[in-house]
């Protein structure tokens, strides 16, 4: 493993839980423990942890912090209230997708409210020099009006708790009663274990698998602890560390876009279907402008869903054909471990986006059918809940 | 059949190879992947083996395996004719791990006297390099 690549704190955990570790977005991270397939069903069926510490948080406080937060971010965030999360794209000028974002308002333990934006690990640099660059220090200082910006990123360990028995699990070690806590929705906890050393987290009902499940930040120094106390709870539930392969297959059948692939720079949020997360008619932020024009435009091009009969699995780039004439790429695909078969996400031409269009992908050189259907792949069942 | 894994040869794409006497004077290859290629590529979710009868050619792909992260091609390391192909793989890509130099064999080839062929490996030679390649 090339040693200049970060390491999350769990990194000597998954070397000797038999991790296949890969590259990803500068980090050494597990891509697989044992198969991509099993730990991808025990996050349907029972539970899962993943190591996300590679994901960038950035934390910003302060009296001008919402303002500041409202101006760079596509969703409306100055009246969120304690406790609750948004989905949120950042644009460039031009309306093109910098990164997707959640932010989340909690108070830390002294009280003090703040704002934490989680980004992309590939996207971080990216992000943090963004930031930085639309807040110079006569911003940041204005009497009343401060903003407070840091990078916890490589200072809190965070990790996805993903699947139904998720909150059974993680209930004991906390104080908060989690049955209350909604979707999109986080809290300050205190941990119920003695390795905590009464340091706090952050908990919240989020996740990137179309599971009920939790994510969970914690102190880099006390991560190990935490992480294996969940996984010595989980034993009797199955628990399984789950690599980012898994990851992968997971948000795909959720039909959750992942940024390098569904989303880029040159990928408007319209084209994306995420107009959902802009909000144009409030605070100016970098693309508003950009966004008000190209959402009266017709679209070049459209995210769908497509449904293959064949066993062959579409890959990122592949053609997509309608009558043998290219029509759009694939941008994800995969082989679905609950629906046991291929499914892909592409981008076509909006007349051929219509849910039941027949098409054609190009796989290698032989082309196989798929139909368009309606996303997500995946959605659990509810009432379960 | 059951081969030693320690008595057939290898290719640096991964295939083995188990070459036998046919009729007339003439070899047959059976055809398979190596136990280390299958524990790396995991999840095998689907195969592509040529029809009977298909000319190959050494160093040139005979199919695909996809999993579930990726596809990969299956290299030929023999040129010569496609005399059977294994029908129960498709729907039991499981003997591909549980049995990869059994039942997990893949095709046999009636090798063209004098024709082309890849660089095969003994298997100290493919281990060895099976290990530089973990590092």
């Amino acid at each position: 493993m090339d040693p200049t690549l970060l390491r999350t704190p769990l990194y000597d955990w998954h070397v000797a839980h038999g991790a296949r570790m890969v590259e990803f977005a500068g980090w050494a991270m597990p891509v697989q423990y044992t198969s991509i397939i099993d730990e991808h069903v025990a996050t349907r069926s029972s539970v899962a942890i993943t190591d996300i510490s590679h994901m960038g948080r950035l934390r910003f406080e302060g009296p001008g912090a919402a303002v500041f937060l409202a101006e760079m971010l596509t969703r409306r965030v100055a009246d969120m209230e304690l406790g609750q999360i948004r989905y949120s794209l950042m644009t460039n000028d031009a309306g093109g997708i910098l990164d997707d974002v959640l932010v989340g308002y909690y108070h830390d333990s002294y009280g003090q409210p703040f704002y934490m934006v989680v980004v992309n690990a590939g996207n971080r640099q990216k992000i943090v020099d963004w930031f930085h660059a639309h807040l110079p220090r006569e911003r940041a200082e204005i009497p009343g009006r401060e903003v407070i910006f840091t990078d916890l990123s490589r200072l809190w360990a965070m990790f996805a708790i993903q699947g139904p028995r998720s909150i059974d699990i993680l209930q004991p070690l906390m104080n908060a009663d989690l049955q209350w806590l909604r979707y999109y929705r986080g809290t300050r906890v205190q941990l119920l274990h003695p390795a905590a050393n009464r340091q706090g987290g952050i908990v919240s009902r989020t996740g990137y698998t179309g599971e009920d499940g939790f994510e969970l930040s914690v102190g880099a120094e006390i991560a190990p602890a935490i992480w294996q106390a969940i996984v010595d709870r989980g034993k009797p539930y199955g628990i399984v560390p789950c690599g980012l392969g898994a990851r992968d297959t997971l948000r795909l059948e959720a039909a959750m876009p992942l940024y390098g692939h569904e989303l880029s720079e040159q990928i408007d949020p319209f084209e994306a279907g995420l107009g959902f997360a802009c909000h144009l008619t409030g605070y100016d932020f970098p693309g508003r402008d950009a966004l008000l024009k190209i959402q009266k435009q017709s679209r070049s091009r459209v995210r769908v869903g497509l449904n293959l009969t064949g066993q062959r699995v579409p890959r990122e780039g592949y053609l997509i054909l309608r009558n043998g004439q290219p029509v759009g790429k694939i941008s994800s695909g995969t082989f679905s471990p609950t629906l046991k078969k291929p499914i892909a996400m592409g981008y076509v031409v909006p007349d051929a986006a219509a849910i039941g269009t027949e098409l054609q992908i190009d796989v290698r050189g032989r082309t196989e059918p798929a139909t368009v259907m309606e996303l997500p792949f995946y959605q659990r069942d509810r009432r379960k809940a | 059949m059951k081969l030693d894994p320690k008595s057939i040869q290898y290719t640096s794409t991964h295939e083995w190879i188990h070459l036998e006497d046919g009729p007339g004077g003439t070899k047959t290859a059976t055809v398979g992947v190596s136990d280390f290629a299958i524990q790396a590529l995991t999840d095998l979710v689907h195969i592509e083996l040529p029809e009977l009868g298909r000319t190959l050619h050494a160093g040139k792909p005979f199919g695909e395996v996809e999993s579930v992260k990726a596809v990969s091609d299956l290299y030929s390391p023999v040129e010569g004719e496609v005399v059977e192909v294994n029908a129960s793989i498709a729907q039991h890509l499981d003997l591909m791990t549980t049995d990869p130099y059994g039942a997990g064999w893949l095709i046999k080839v009636r090798v063209k006297s004098g024709g082309s062929q890849s660089q095969l490996l003994d298997h100290a030679t493919y281990k060895r390099q099976c290990e530089q390649a973990m590092e």
